[in-house]
């Protein structure tokens, strides 16, 4: 698993659960509130489906590291390693 | 009710299983055409369903849609029509001023039984329960979605009134536009009910859901080989205005709100009480200053249960006697039971006569049952009748509820 790879694997779960967004130029260094039409449940949703598509688990002391693409992608990369992906 | 002020009907919007508009619904009862399905009910196998194929994105974003839930839609997709229906020029109506009253028949059963499917593949863990579990399951949900979607800042909340919640909602809105609490209001009734498997046990285990190898045919009601409910979706809101209102915008009258009466049984949960149930229809027509000759369509609430048409044919003998001109008819059999929509979608059915004097039947009976036989009742075949001035739609519910609604051609005295 690649950051690029969880980059990925957060988007796809975004265009799970904000189907109207147009994802084709999200800026991974840019807040995704920012570009993004999300709120506080969409970043719920992004956390609990983290949890049952790939085991992961986001404590809520650290939602703030999924502010971004990038931020998701240096947050995430030791969980998804340390589940063997 | 002479000294408050008159309410009036200036828009609908509904989705019944057979249309998703007055006109394709309409033209489906007058030519006889049912709509069932057979789905597949969670835990249960195939049972006939009443099923709506209106296009919930024609109102609402895809995230709405998926962050909501089903009855949501189904409100939203019926409010708007309404909207479109009553001319109301949207952009200029004080939002603070409009209420939303939707009858209800339960709600939370769909989404709590998703949730428990849903934990139930990760060994009952309820981390995984859905946060958006208690904004889909508060009881305000499906009136609260409309708000939201349409913007409106008035009051908004559910009628909970199990089968009678249709006309319990029109209630609610009409009393509180006399009340003078609201100038606009959006009321009716909604159902999801097809989406939960526990309403299906239950009616099953009760002996009373319909079957038929023929799904069009299994929602008959006064069939003497009748044998339940066959349970469906659906929605019909209606705009409600004062009177005087409606006529200082020049808004198309559909019908004005004559008269009604809830009464309780207080007899059983689930048998319903014949003499409550003429207490209620004789209360309705008392208040709208009108004898049963009056009448000339009776929109029964039968449901093809054995015990539930025979009481309600008993009170509704009890009460038209000597009436040569009253019809009597059921939407029911084309539908099925859309449950707290069932009241609010069979009056407008029927609506459309007070134009064409046209009068849609029940359908499906191949032998009527002896104990149903009314005089005016209209099987099978459409009637054609001299004038409709005035409608009762019945609406009964467990817990014995009554309602009676009696709605009268606007400009007849």
């Amino acid at each position: 698993m690649t950051k690029d790879d969880i980059k990925q694997v957060v988007l796809d779960i975004i265009a799970d659960i904000a189907p109207d967004e147009d994802l084709t130029a999200v800026k991974p260094e840019v807040r995704l509130r920012d570009q993004l039409s999300l709120d506080s449940m969409d970043f719920l949703d992004i956390v609990m489906e983290l949890r049952k598509k790939h085991g992961i688990e986001v404590p809520e002391a650290d939602y703030v590291q999924l502010a971004s693409l990038d931020s998701c992608a240096n947050y995430l990369l030791p969980k998804f390693e340390a589940k063997g992906k | 009710m002479s000294s408050k002020p008159r309410i009036v009907i200036t828009g609908l919007g509904l989705t019944a299983p057979n249309g998703n508009s007055l006109g394709e619904f309409r033209a489906n009862l007058l030519a006889g055409k049912a709509r069932i399905a057979v789905i597949d009910v969670r835990h249960m196998g195939k049972h006939p369903a009443g099923v709506c194929d209106f296009d919930a994105t024609k109102w609402q974003k895809r995230k709405e849609i998926r962050n909501g839930t089903r009855v949501g839609s189904i409100s939203i997709y019926c409010s708007r029509e309404a909207l479109g229906d009553s001319g109301l020029e949207w952009d200029k109506v004080d939002k603070s001023r409009v209420g939303v009253y939707l009858g209800i028949t339960e709600h939370g059963n769909v989404e709590t039984e998703n949730e428990i499917h849903n934990i139930s593949q990760f060994g009952n863990d309820t981390k995984y329960w859905t946060h958006h579990h208690n904004p889909r399951t508060v009881a305000n949900n499906p009136a609260g979605e409309v708000t939201m979607n349409m913007g409106i800042t008035g009051p908004h909340y559910t009628i909970g009134a199990a089968c009678a919640a249709g006309n319990a909602g029109l209630i609610q809105a009409a009393q509180m536009l006399q009340l003078g609490e609201v100038d606009v209001a959006f009321a009716g009734g909604v159902s999801e009910s097809i989406h939960t498997f526990g309403i299906f046990a239950g009616f099953k285990n009760q002996g009373a859901l319909g079957a038929h190898e023929d799904p069009t045919k299994a929602s008959r009601p006064f069939d003497k080989n009748r044998n339940g409910i066959v349970i469906s979706e659906g929605g019909a809101i209606y705009v409600l205005e004062r009177l005087d209102d409606a006529l200082a915008r020049g808004a198309r009258i559909i019908a004005e709100i004559a008269g009604w009466c809830i009464n309780s049984d207080a007899t059983d949960a689930v048998l319903p009480n014949p003499e409550r149930q003429t207490e209620c229809v004789r209360m309705a027509l008392q208040r709208a200053g009108m004898k049963p000759q009056d009448i000339q369509i009776v929109s029964t609430h039968a449901t093809a249960t054995a015990l539930g048409d025979i009481q309600e044919c008993t009170a509704l003998r009890t009460v038209f006697t000597d009436c040569p001109d009253t019809k009597i008819n059921n939407t029911k059999s084309f539908i099925g039971h859309c449950m707290g929509a069932a009241g609010a979608l069979e009056l407008a059915g029927n609506l459309p006569s007070f134009e064409d004097n046209w009068v849609h039947p029940t359908i499906n009976i191949e032998e009527l049952d002896p104990e149903c036989a009314m005089p005016g009742l209209v099987i099978n075949q459409p009637v054609k009748v001299a004038k409709v001035e005035a409608i009762l739609n019945n609406s009964f519910g467990m817990l014995g509820i009554n309602s009676a609604l009696i709605v009268k051609k606007y400009g007849v005295a």
